[in-house]
């Protein structure tokens, strides 16, 4: 008895799979369809492709010459063919650039002011907009642009812990290798003792008015803001 | 993106200005940058085609050529560009790398062309853009293996030029290894070969049934024991010579550990070792069954065959080369045999007097049918067992036919690099003898210019027609700077050597003098470029006699670098009185206004006689 059923259920079994391997077949073949999924035509990505505006509203807007913006947009063009740079391509050059830590935090700060209009993409006006400030711009400027850079939630203020952001950005560009090694509590030493000079009012927050005056009474830093005048 | 950090400089110096509130010490000073002229387009002429470019392009990647300041090299200020003398084609890929930041690999080019290019310019291999750096890989490894092969089959061919000092041993070796050395391997090799035909025949005609002369006998004996002693004395006589021949490879094997451990080795053994253990066993009833067994290993003396035929060797390292995929084959084999073997067993369990007695027996069913051999001895009988056994036979096929072409190309690879390392061999030949032609020929183009006083524009232009008439200006200087190295040396300066071979330069140089300045200028090229690529080949032109191998070598060595800075220094013609007079042997041979040419540098003294006539 007992055989007899076993070789029966085989034999079902058997059966089964024959059928359900033909069906499958005939799946393959064409001949019959048995999926519910349709086929889904992925859209492409469309390219995004800009174009800057015309030669001589960037000469007016900016403080660079035809030439210098000639040479610029070609170094950009080459590098970013559909004419906007991204996040990730920012994070990939100052990870060329600083390799022996981590930048992609600052350059996404970084990003972000440049990315004036919030969109995500740094077109190119932006690009020689921003570069215009820094590297042609009056002090002022210059200044505020870096208040700007600081502010990250974009409120007009910075507190403790946009700035204990930035500088822990910048010690992570560092890299574990520095000399002599930091300490843990370095970043908040550090932003301690910038509050501590920017902080006029020792409210908590710096304003924009706050930021200028404490560097402009710093010798130090009036000075080094001439060193990055001449790169072009 | 590598290409654009230079681009992308200002930009990372301007948005430092982000660092400068935090800055708790004062940033170190600016560099002075130099007044930029502007971006201006530069002209690279490369064999002809103008290519302009960005200066700031080439500028990208300052550690190459055309990066750095070595382009001033080839700047032509007359036209106010870069000259290149290369190739147009090449370059185009060059430049475009420049421009994108990727090398592209060309498809329709050689890959040792291409490679050239890359290390003139200054390129490492590793730019290879990752679109085309597996090809090049490829391409490049190929390129490799064949070369290889080259150099392989140089040495191996090398048989010919026996070491002078080789003992016994090592002639014995060669004489086993390559059996075209001397007539006396060929005999041997031969032998050796009729030998295991014979033993492997006799032990296959010792099985079949001989019917016996006298009727009286219903059942018929195989031959091996009709007539024991001719098939002993054959085997003992097939089995002296493979002993013999074992022992003296054992004793001629330059590593015998190796030799012993090597696959050619351990079949030997086997060969030869069940005859004598049957010598040594006695005739007991109880071991006579085990003496059985070890005859069936003489059959292993056909592997023997191996070292005759290649054809063997090559199936042999086929097999050795695809093991990955054979134990694929014989893993998944395995699991199918079981899976199904289980199935089929319980299928067929029902049935009365049924095969599958167990799952062990179904195994035999199983291999059968997936092998598609089907013998018919076992066949299911239930409907179910119908089904899975067609099911079964259906996957053996796929599961068997999946790893053969895997190993079909595999031989196909191996056999057609032995095919095309023949056709190398056979090349090779022709063109050493040419090599041969050419170099005697320059040779005695020597002779005649030293025969005729080494002085082309004296008035005696009568003899001068043969040998003058084809010399192009660096045959002047080649021969110019021979004489000078004779010159150097204490030889009796081309009296020696006029006087042991001066019929035999004669009928040579009159019969090669026409052919001598095509042949010597076509085969100069030759000469050089096998110079460069084999310099440890000391030439075998008759006449290196007394010359120590080392140090004739250092001759050719230096005379062809030299020969190169004579040309482009353009010296005149030796028109010296000492040229026409001899100096003796004994007498301190430097006169040193014979070196014409101080990049000779310190010249040779030799503690004999050395023959310069040879290249």
């Amino acid at each position: 008895m007992w055989a007899e059923g076993e070789s029966e259920g085989l034999q079902t079994l058997g059966i089964v799979v024959v059928v359900c391997s033909s069906l499958k077949l005939l799946h393959y073949l064409g001949l019959i369809d048995l999926s519910d999924d349709k086929i889904e035509d992925e859209l492409e990505m469309t390219m995004v492709c800009h174009r800057p505006e015309g030669l001589e509203q960037l000469e007016a807007q900016t403080n660079f010459t035809k030439r210098e913006l000639q040479v610029l947009y070609r170094g950009f063009k080459n590098e970013c063919p559909s004419g906007v740079v991204n996040e990730d391509t920012f994070k990939q050059i100052y990870a060329q650039f600083f390799p022996h830590g981590d930048a992609s935090t600052y350059a996404h700060y970084l990003f972000n002011a440049f990315d004036t209009t919030q969109t995500g993409s740094v077109k190119f006006e932006d690009f020689v907009t921003a570069l215009s400030i820094l590297l042609r711009g009056t002090v002022h400027e210059k200044l505020r642009w870096t208040f700007n850079l600081y502010d990250i939630n974009k409120d007009g203020y910075i507190n403790k812990e946009e700035m204990m952001d930035i500088v822990k950005a910048i010690y992570d560009m560092m890299g574990k290798y520095t000399y002599p090694v930091l300490k843990e509590d370095t970043p908040r030493q550090h932003v301690d003792v910038f509050f501590q000079k920017m902080d006029k009012n020792k409210d908590g927050i710096v304003t924009l008015d706050e930021f200028l005056e404490s560097c402009q009474e710093d010798d130090n830093i009036m000075r080094s803001l001439q060193l990055f005048q001449n790169v072009m | 993106m590598a290409a654009g950090l230079a681009t992308w400089l200002p930009f990372a110096r301007a948005a430092a200005v982000g660092w400068l509130p935090l800055a708790q010490q004062p940033l170190p000073p600016a560099p002075g940058v130099k007044a930029s002229r502007g971006d201006e387009v530069l002209v690279v002429n490369v064999s002809g085609r103008r290519f302009e470019t960005w200066k700031n392009t080439l500028d990208r990647y300052p550690d190459t050529l055309l990066g750095s300041s070595e382009k001033e090299f080839f700047y032509d200020a007359d036209s106010g560009e870069y000259f290149f003398d290369r190739d147009p084609d090449m370059f185009r890929h060059v430049l475009n790398f420049y421009r994108t930041g990727r090398l592209h690999c060309p498809r329709q080019e050689c890959i040792q062309a291409f490679d050239e290019e890359l290390a003139f310019y200054g390129l490492v291999p590793e730019l290879v853009g990752d679109c085309c750096l597996e090809e090049y890989r490829d391409r490049k490894k190929e390129n490799a293996e064949r070369l290889a092969e080259d150099e392989e089959a140089e040495q191996a061919g090398d048989g010919p030029a026996l070491p002078a000092g080789s003992s016994l041993r090592q002639r014995l070796w060669r004489a086993f290894e390559n059996p075209h050395t001397s007539t006396a391997a060929l005999v041997f090799y031969y032998v050796t070969g009729f030998f295991i035909a014979v033993s492997v025949i006799a032990n296959v005609v010792e099985t079949i049934p001989c019917r016996g002369s006298a009727r009286r006998s219903s059942r018929e004996q195989p031959c091996g024991e009709r007539f024991p002693q001719a098939f002993f004395c054959m085997d003992t006589a097939c089995v002296l010579i493979f002993t013999g021949e074992y022992l003296l490879r054992l004793f001629a094997a330059p590593s015998r550990c190796r030799f012993l451990r090597s696959v050619m080795s351990l079949i030997d053994v086997v060969a030869i070792l069940p005859y004598y253990i049957g010598l040594l066993v006695p005739k007991n009833d109880d071991v006579s069954g085990a003496f059985v067994t070890l005859r069936v290993f003489r059959v292993f003396r056909i592997f023997k065959f191996s070292r005759h035929s290649q054809g063997l060797r090559i199936l042999g390292y086929t097999l050795k080369s695809c093991a990955s995929e054979l134990g694929f084959l014989l893993f998944s084999l395995t699991m199918a045999i079981i899976i199904f073997a289980t199935v089929m067993f319980y299928a067929e369990k029902g049935t009365n007097k049924t095969n599958f007695t167990s799952i062990p027996a179904a195994f035999w069913y199983t291999i059968v049918t997936m092998t598609t051999l089907g013998y018919g001895d076992m066949v299911p009988s239930t409907i179910a067992g119908k089904i899975f056994g067609s099911i079964c036979s259906l996957s053996g096929v796929l599961v068997i036919a999946l790893p053969v072409p895997v190993i079909v190309s595999n031989f196909s690879r191996i056999y057609h690099q032995n095919q095309r390392a023949d056709k190398r061999r056979a090349q090779q030949k022709v063109r050493l003898a040419r090599i041969r032609l050419a170099k005697s020929g320059t040779t005695n183009a020597f002779l005649q210019y030293k025969q005729n006083g080494g002085l082309e524009d004296s008035g005696s232009g009568e003899e001068q027609a043969l040998c003058v008439r084809n010399r192009s200006a660096f045959e002047q200087q080649h021969h110019h700077l021979l004489h000078c190295l004779e010159k150097t040396t204490p030889v009796g300066p081309g009296s020696l050597l006029s006087s042991c071979c001066p019929r035999r330069a004669k009928r040579r140089a009159i019969r090669l003098a026409n052919s001598t300045a095509s042949v010597s200028r076509g085969s100069m090229q030759e000469l050089d470029m096998l110079a460069g690529l084999r310099r440890s080949h000391a030439p075998q032109s008759r006449s290196s006699l007394n010359a120590k191998p080392h140090d004739s070598l250092d001759l050719n060595c230096d005379s062809r670098d030299f020969v190169a800075a004579i040309i482009s220094i353009p010296t005149p013609p030796a028109n010296t009185p000492d040229e026409s007079q001899p100096s003796s042997p004994g007498g301190g041979g430097r006169a040193g206004s014979t070196l014409r040419n101080s990049s000779l540098g310190t010249p040779c003294l030799f503690p004999e006689t050395v023959k310069i006539s040879s290249l």
